[in-house]
């Protein structure tokens, strides 16, 4: 091995793990603002992290006494490695750990440390063999030209033709080649280098690996029909979808919108007060469904309320929206607070086994009768129950779908009450990424319209005048005769899977 | 000599080949249960019984637990008569509505639902407005019914041409003639449905007995269902297939061996009304009918005698009383009844055996009941398959099953991907000369048994072995009676079930139909007459 090939090697390995420690760092970043939103903040405080991890790094390099060349081989394949996997871990974990910030900060910090060690530990190496001023030269030309290299390649191909976690995965293995090419050519130098060989090895075939399942793990992550997707995962029930597009947060159950964050106030306040405003009393408080804890956001902002049981199927739905530091910032930790239950069981046998009058206040707020199985949550059989648990005067709000785009499954829901003896009052409200969206308030007494003045305050949606309006119904959405939904007819079902199709078209 | 690499590669394909073969035919855990023909049986192998030596007494014996026992029974203790032993063969009373329950859920291994009745089932309709399944009437005097009792949408789902189409006729790929032929078949059993005879009575009613005698309805029970089809020149397969499938399901026999009075009945007696359902909703549960039998036997628990073989039944030399002769197969010993009275609620096949005295009416003998086989297999998931949703009742469309109900389909929870269920598997085994089928059906493995049933189910859903976690199989030597050509208004049957004395009979078997509701009512009927008949002693 003659001196200036050992010394081509080590300055080609300047150039290629600049680029790898820039892509990184830009991986984190672009992650960061993806799934976190706010860009500007996101990339900022990455880059700060990482350059002071690598300033970390570079101090701490004075540590390394002796073997030089066996430490910048290990740092070589650790850095590949947990570099390399750092897309892919801070993709999978998103939903999984309850703040996203800390497992982030700690990568982009362990990366950046092992990072800032390369280059003083490689200055050291090449130390005898060029001059200082040479040596510094070029040492950092190669550092800086890799860096240009690493932010033109990142947005022109490695983003659009690899994606994110197959570019870390693949800038990994190069970060592990330079290790294993510097063991190779230098084994002679270098203790233990078959151990550290196998090693290298071991982590390049894991990175591979990971390269070569990227496409699965991608489309697990990001889901085939969303752009955005920044949480996926199906539960024995559904399948639960984040996504985070031009900063606006949505949840997709099964492939329907549940809300999307620019305009869910007006959802959850139309959803909310109108039945709370029309109720005699507040105290005690039962949600069905709604395991997004946004209604719970809105019915505590009625003090005299003081309990609210959550009753939602999936434990899934309600541990995201408990733990998830992204989702909490959005229902204001409602799931956590000391007046909320949350019981994970299904509300059809559940509330069979409650007793009688025991709640001032239900919401009913289960996804649209698409199938048979969720058609029963709008029978008659179910109202049956709800009006039992009920007290003789509280009040009932139950989410219909669109009067406007389903007009007949609508107003099956209303009838489906008045047969259960309900009185009713529809209403409606638009929501912009729903469209024009149905409700009714109903009870087993004569029903008051809700009083505009007991709205709470802080409301962005709802004041007197626009609770008025809600009650209104123009032509192309007024009532129309329709069948009552029954367990033995499913009418709802049938006519809201017609409608959505036609609407569709 | 064979290389050792030659060896090994032998031994590798054979144990690989071994790995396919196990896979395919998986042991699937489960048993055949119910005892009845190995006790049953030993009344006709010429085994005679000893006698006992001391004598029970009672009021009135009621022989068999099936519908028609339990019924006499507990309208004879609702009439104060008390002193009852109702004799039962097998280990529970039920009869064909019979059942069993795992941890997944109850599931039937018979009979599993009741249509509404009509007015003319007075006793019946009593019996659920008891029960509670008819909870009210609305402003027109219409029965309303539990909505968690009546069978939940949807009800019924076809496979055929390699996809499940919504409800039971062949609708899916027919040409235009097949759909005028299913359409008028459809027309015609819906003038039927409101035919009355001159004597006010409906063409086709339930119970059986309360329809009209008018002679040109009871000329249908002298041709069998294909012929009368032939008669309409109604040949296409579809509708063959949609009535053959029809007996098959409610008689266990083709439309060949079933009359046509039999057969339309099936169509035209569903006149039942309701204010919450429509006319031929049907009532089901997840153990089937089995949940008629456990109201039916509440209260009665004590008078009920479990694994007890009622082999002679007669009037006691001299009079006054019944001698009912029994063997006690849990106490492995005889047991002697004497009674006022006796219900013989038995089928007739056995009937005539125990009542020795009904040999001198020389009567025609009753029509042979087809064997049945019964499977349920608890998966651990519920059945995926291509088209319409699982219904209650799933049919497969060119097969010699009749598909199968789900017992999880009434509950009222939204299952999860995940959840378990029990599929109840039925087949009749018509297909043959009945005898034959009876010893081969006998003769058949659990492993038989599960291979027919999976092999049927395999065409709609091939991922099937994979989510069965257990088989069990009950086979029924003799199913239910069928509407013979001739046996309905023949004039035999209404000598079967004329009382001899204080022996009196109730049985399906004597409606020529096997129905809860002819059960039933024959069993009220028979308790009522008994009772008149001790009040007037």
């Amino acid at each position: 091995m003659t001196d200036r090939s050992v010394r081509l090697l080590l300055l080609a390995s300047v150039f290629v793990i600049a680029t790898c420690g820039l892509i990184y760092e830009l991986i984190a970043g672009t992650l960061a603002s993806y799934l976190l939103g706010d860009s500007v903040t996101q990339f900022s405080t990455v880059i700060g992290a990482y350059l002071f991890a690598m300033g970390v790094g570079s101090w701490l390099s004075r540590f390394v006494e002796r073997r030089l060349l066996s430490v910048f081989v290990q740092v070589e394949f650790y850095v590949g490695l947990v570099g390399g996997a750092s897309a892919a871990l801070l993709f999978g974990l998103f939903g999984q750990v309850g703040s996203f910030r800390v497992l982030l900060y700690a990568l982009v910090f362990l990366v950046g440390a092992m990072v800032g060690l390369e280059i003083p530990l490689l200055l050291r190496i090449l130390r005898d063999r060029l001059e200082f001023k040479d040596l510094v030269a070029k040492v950092f030309a190669l550092d800086y030209v890799g860096a240009l290299l690493a932010s033109l390649l990142f947005p022109l191909v490695l983003v659009p033709k690899l994606g994110l976690v197959r570019s870390a995965f693949f800038f990994g293995m190069l970060n592990v080649l330079v290790g294993l090419a510097t063991l190779r050519l230098l084994r002679d130098r270098i203790t233990w280098a078959r151990g550290h060989a196998l090693v290298g090895g071991l982590i390049l075939a894991l990175l591979g690996t990971g390269f070569a399942l990227s496409d699965r793990l991608v489309s697990w992550a990001e889901g085939a029909t969303y752009s955005d997707v920044i949480y996926a995962r199906s539960t024995p029930y559904q399948r639960i979808v984040l996504t985070r597009g031009q900063g606006d947060l949505r949840l997709y159950l099964n492939g329907n919108l549940q809300f999307s964050q620019r305009d869910e106030y007006r959802y959850h306040e139309a959803l909310v007060h109108p039945g709370l405003a029309a109720a005699p009393r507040r105290a005690r408080v039962l949600v069905m469904g709604g395991g997004d804890g946004l209604a719970v956001r809105e019915i505590l902002r009625w003090p005299d309320v003081e309990q609210v049981t959550l009753v939602d199927l999936d434990p899934a739905m309600t541990r995201l929206f408990s733990t998830h530091e992204l989702l909490t910032a959005l229902n204001g930790g409602a799931l956590a607070s000391p007046k909320v239950r949350v019981v994970n069981a299904d509300a059809f046998l559940w509330l069979q086994g409650q007793p009688a009058a025991a709640w001032d206040f239900i919401l009913a707020d289960f996804p649209d009768p698409s199938n048979f199985a969720l058609g029963k949550l709008y029978s008659t059989a179910f109202y049956r129950e709800v009006r039992r648990a009920l007290a003789p005067d509280g009040v009932l709000t139950v989410q219909c779908t669109s009067p406007y785009a389903a007009r007949r499954a609508y107003w099956t829901t209303i009838h489906t009450l008045d047969a259960t003896g309900f009185g009713t009052r529809p209403y409606h409200a638009y929501v912009p990424s729903f469209g024009e969206w149905g409700f009714v308030l109903a009870s087993p007494a004569a029903l008051p319209p809700p009083s505009a003045g007991l709205l709470p305050p802080g409301l962005r949606f709802l004041d007197a005048p626009t609770l008025a309006d809600l009650f209104r119904f123009p032509r192309d959405m007024a009532e129309v005769p329709t069948e009552v939904n029954r367990l033995n007819n499913q009418a709802l079902v049938r006519v809201f899977e017609e409608e959505w199709k036609e609407h569709a078209h | 000599m064979i290389s050792r690499r030659r060896f090994l590669d032998a031994a590798v394909g054979a144990a690989l080949l071994a790995g396919c073969e196990r896979e395919k035919s998986r042991v699937v855990p489960g048993e055949i249960t119910g005892a009845s023909f190995r006790r049953g049986h030993r009344l006709w192998q010429g085994g005679r019984f000893p006698v006992a030596a001391e004598t029970l007494r009672c009021d009135v014996a009621v022989v068999g637990g099936g519908i028609a026992g339990l019924a006499a029974a507990r309208r004879l203790d609702r009439g104060g008569t008390r002193n009852i032993a109702l004799l039962e063969l097998e280990d529970e009373a039920g009869g064909n509505s019979a059942f069993s329950a795992n941890a997944v859920s109850a599931y039937p291994w018979g009979a599993h639902y009741v249509t509404l009745p009509a007015e003319e089932a007075g006793e019946v309709i009593a019996l659920y407005e008891e029960l509670g399944l008819i909870t009210g009437r609305d402003g027109a005097g219409r029965p309303i019914y539990d909505e968690r009792a009546l069978v939940m949408d949807p009800p019924e789902r076809l496979w055929m041409l390699g996809r499940w189409q919504e409800g039971l006729s062949p609708k899916l790929g027919a040409s235009d003639v097949e759909l005028r032929e299913l359409a008028a078949f459809q027309r015609e059993t819906r003038r039927l449905r409101d035919a009355r005879g001159a004597d006010g009575r409906r063409a086709f009613a339930i119970p059986v007995d309360r329809s009209s005698r008018d002679p040109e309805w009871l000329a249908l029970d002298k041709i069998t269902m294909g012929e009368w089809l032939d008669a309409r020149g109604w040949r296409s397969p579809r509708l063959r297939w949609f009535v053959d499938y029809a007996c098959r399901d409610d008689f266990g026999a083709t439309l060949d061996q079933v009359s046509a009075w039999g057969a339309l009945h099936y169509y035209a007696a569903r006149n039942g009304i309701a204010a919450n359902a429509e006319t031929d909703a049907v009532l089901t549960w997840p153990e089937g009918n089995g949940f008629l039998t456990r109201r039916l036997r509440e209260g009665l628990e004590d008078r009920v005698h479990s694994a007890c073989l009622a082999w002679r039944v007669e009037a006691k030399p001299g009079g006054g009383s019944v001698i009912v002769d029994a063997w006690d197969f849990r106490l492995e010993r005889p047991v002697r009844w004497e009674a006022r009275a006796a219900v013989v609620c038995t089928p007739l096949h056995v009937t005539r055996r125990v009542v020795p005295a009904l040999r001198e009416r020389r009567l025609a003998p009753p029509p042979d009941p087809a064997p049945w086989v019964v499977v349920n297999l608890t998966l651990d998931r519920r059945p995926a398959g291509q088209g319409f949703a699982l219904a209650w009742d799933n049919v497969l469309y060119d097969s010699r099953s009749l598909g199968y109900v789900v017992a999880t389909h009434q509950r009222l929870d939204r299952p999860g991907a995940d959840a378990p269920t029990v599929l109840t598997w039925y087949q009749p085994l018509c297909d043959g000369p009945l005898g034959p089928e009876r010893v081969r059906a006998m003769e058949r493995t659990h492993a038989d048994w599960c291979e027919l049933a999976l092999a049927d189910l395999r065409r709609a859903h091939p991922d099937i072995d994979r989510s069965v976690q257990r088989a069990d199989v009950r086979v029924w030597g003799h199913g239910m009676t069928r509407p013979a050509p001739g046996w309905t208004w023949g004039g035999s049957r209404e000598q079967w079930a004329e009382p001899l004395g204080t022996i009196h009979f109730a049985h399906s078997d004597l409606s020529g139909i096997s129905i809860f509701e002819e059960a039933y009512t024959r069993g009220v009927l028979a308790a009522e007459a008994v009772a008149a008949q001790m009040a007037a002693v």
